[in-house]
């Protein structure tokens, strides 16, 4: 198979490269990277996968509709190129489906019987860590060029970092909006007893039983009680109304 | 200088007696250590309540605590700003940059001998946090060396609050230490918004209002407000 120009080439690393520092949406993302390949080495399909949290593949991206089913039957069948670069962190090149009966027996004959001769995997690594592969599928026994495994195997390195990184950054504010909820939940709280023990004139200690034992008996969460008596002290009437002397 | 280096520098820091337990006493720690590379005379990390008031979780120095404590009263200063903007603020000489910019502040925090300041927000994403601080007594800007070192202190300030969210336990004590001493003030609020009848920003306001021309603390007016010596009537400024 032959190389796409370098022009091309360029122009599709700097695609992928925006795709990154923008606004980033997964399954675009990856679509984007599985139908690039195809373009770049000339092949006809591309899937990725990636594992979830219990390390089990799961599709994200596939360039056609051919390649989804391909990359669904691997899945289902448990065997397949993916797994196995998976497995090991390590690329599958150049395989011939027609010889790989004994390694696949349910996949091989199947890719086979759909119209393909060739797979490739290629890992989605970063150091240590394995989240998932880039596949690709041919019509005709392939041999992709050195340079070719090169070029795919950077394409899916930068797609790995793009991914850990957005990661990192979706748990880190999923963190933060803890940490923030948690602090700005406390002071509301405080405020509350503040609100109560001016009504009502009693000490911020009896405010704050008050505040409990509403929230109990309401079987309401404390914080929300307490948000209702900052927020919209109307709204419970029997909290924030003085009772008559 | 990396993340890394700096973690290995907050780990090489020593903890002092009354350090606080776990992730709260290494965040004491970072303060230290920052203090010490950057070099500056008080580093703080504070986290922000309604997006505008700060707290501090921890400092290098006590003094550095009483520097917060301004901002907390005044409601305006650079903390504020690197919170809101998302970008750090540079302030190489507050004589000449610093009254325009925050024209109580300014001079209030000069009083305290400060020179120079600089903050930088904390968060990740599109998530924020806070800001940590950096306070000189002499006028100069922080070389690039030292800037750089800074953003690594910030980032590891970050991890350092987020990795206590996920130790059992841990995150009510960032919580505690951040509002230790300011829970007074919140509880005035609340009876002042009923005093006045208005919303929890308002009675905040009018709060740091009465504080700056009573030449008081916010907490010390807090006190008075809990003790019923001080009753904001409506109509009144």
């Amino acid at each position: 198979m032959s190389m796409v120009p370098a022009e091309r080439l360029a122009e599709v690393l700097v695609e992928v490269a925006d795709t990154l520092v923008d606004e980033f949406d997964l399954i675009e993302f990856l679509g984007m990277v599985a139908g690039h390949t195809t373009e770049i080495v000339r092949i006809q399909g591309a899937g990725v996968l990636l594992a979830d949290r219990h390390g089990r593949l799961q599709l994200m991206a596939a360039s056609d509709e051919r390649a989804r089913t391909l990359e669904l039957f691997q899945l289902q069948a448990d065997e397949g190129p993916c797994h196995d670069c998976y497995q090991r962190g390590e690329p599958v090149i150049d395989a011939d489906l027609e010889e790989a009966g004994d390694l696949w027996p349910s996949f091989a004959p199947w890719a086979v019987a759909a119209g393909f001769r060739s797979v490739h995997a290629f890992p989605l690594r970063l150091r240590q860590t394995v989240i998932g592969a880039l596949n690709l599928f041919g019509t005709e026994v392939g041999h992709l060029s050195p340079a070719e495994v090169r070029i795919v195997q950077a394409l899916a390195d930068i797609a790995t970092i793009g991914l850990l990184q957005e990661r990192a950054i979706h748990r880190g504010e999923v963190l933060t909006e803890q940490l923030q909820a948690a602090l700005n939940s406390r002071v509301v709280v405080e405020q509350a007893k503040g609100v109560l023990a001016q009504i009502h004139g009693v000490s911020m200690d009896d405010a704050f039983e008050m505040l409990r034992s509403y929230a109990r008996s309401h079987q309401e969460l404390l914080g929300r009680v307490a948000q209702a008596v900052t927020e919209d002290p109307t709204s419970i009437p029997d909290l924030t109304t003085r009772p008559p002397d | 200088m990396s993340l890394a280096q700096v973690q290995q520098l907050v780990a090489d820091e020593a903890s002092l007696a009354d350090d606080r337990p776990a992730s709260a006493g290494r965040l004491q720690r970072l303060c230290r250590a920052a203090a010490r590379a950057l070099p500056a005379t008080g580093v703080s990390i504070n986290l922000s309540v309604d997006d505008r008031t700060p707290v501090t979780v921890a400092a290098s120095h006590p003094a550095t605590v009483q520097l917060e404590a301004l901002q907390f009263t005044l409601g305006e200063g650079p903390f504020l700003d690197a919170h809101a903007t998302r970008q750090p603020v540079l302030v190489a000489d507050l004589r000449s940059a610093g009254r325009s910019r925050w024209p109580i502040y300014s001079p209030a925090v000069q009083d305290y001998g400060v020179r120079a300041l600089f903050a930088f927000p904390l968060g990740v994403g599109g998530a924020r946090l806070g800001a940590m601080a950096v306070y000189r007594e002499e006028v100069g800007a922080l070389s690039d060396l030292a800037l750089d070192q800074a953003m690594s202190f910030a980032e590891a300030a970050t991890t350092g609050l987020l990795d206590a969210q996920l130790a059992p336990r841990e995150p009510d004590l960032v919580v505690h230490d951040a509002l230790d001493g300011r829970y007074e003030v919140f509880q005035a609020q609340g009876m002042v918004m009923v005093q006045l009848g208005v919303p929890p920003l308002v009675a905040m306001a009018r709060m740091r209002a009465r504080a700056f021309t009573r030449s008081q603390r916010l907490s010390d007016l807090a006190d008075d407000v809990l003790a019923g010596r001080l009753v904001f009537e409506p109509d009144e400024p």
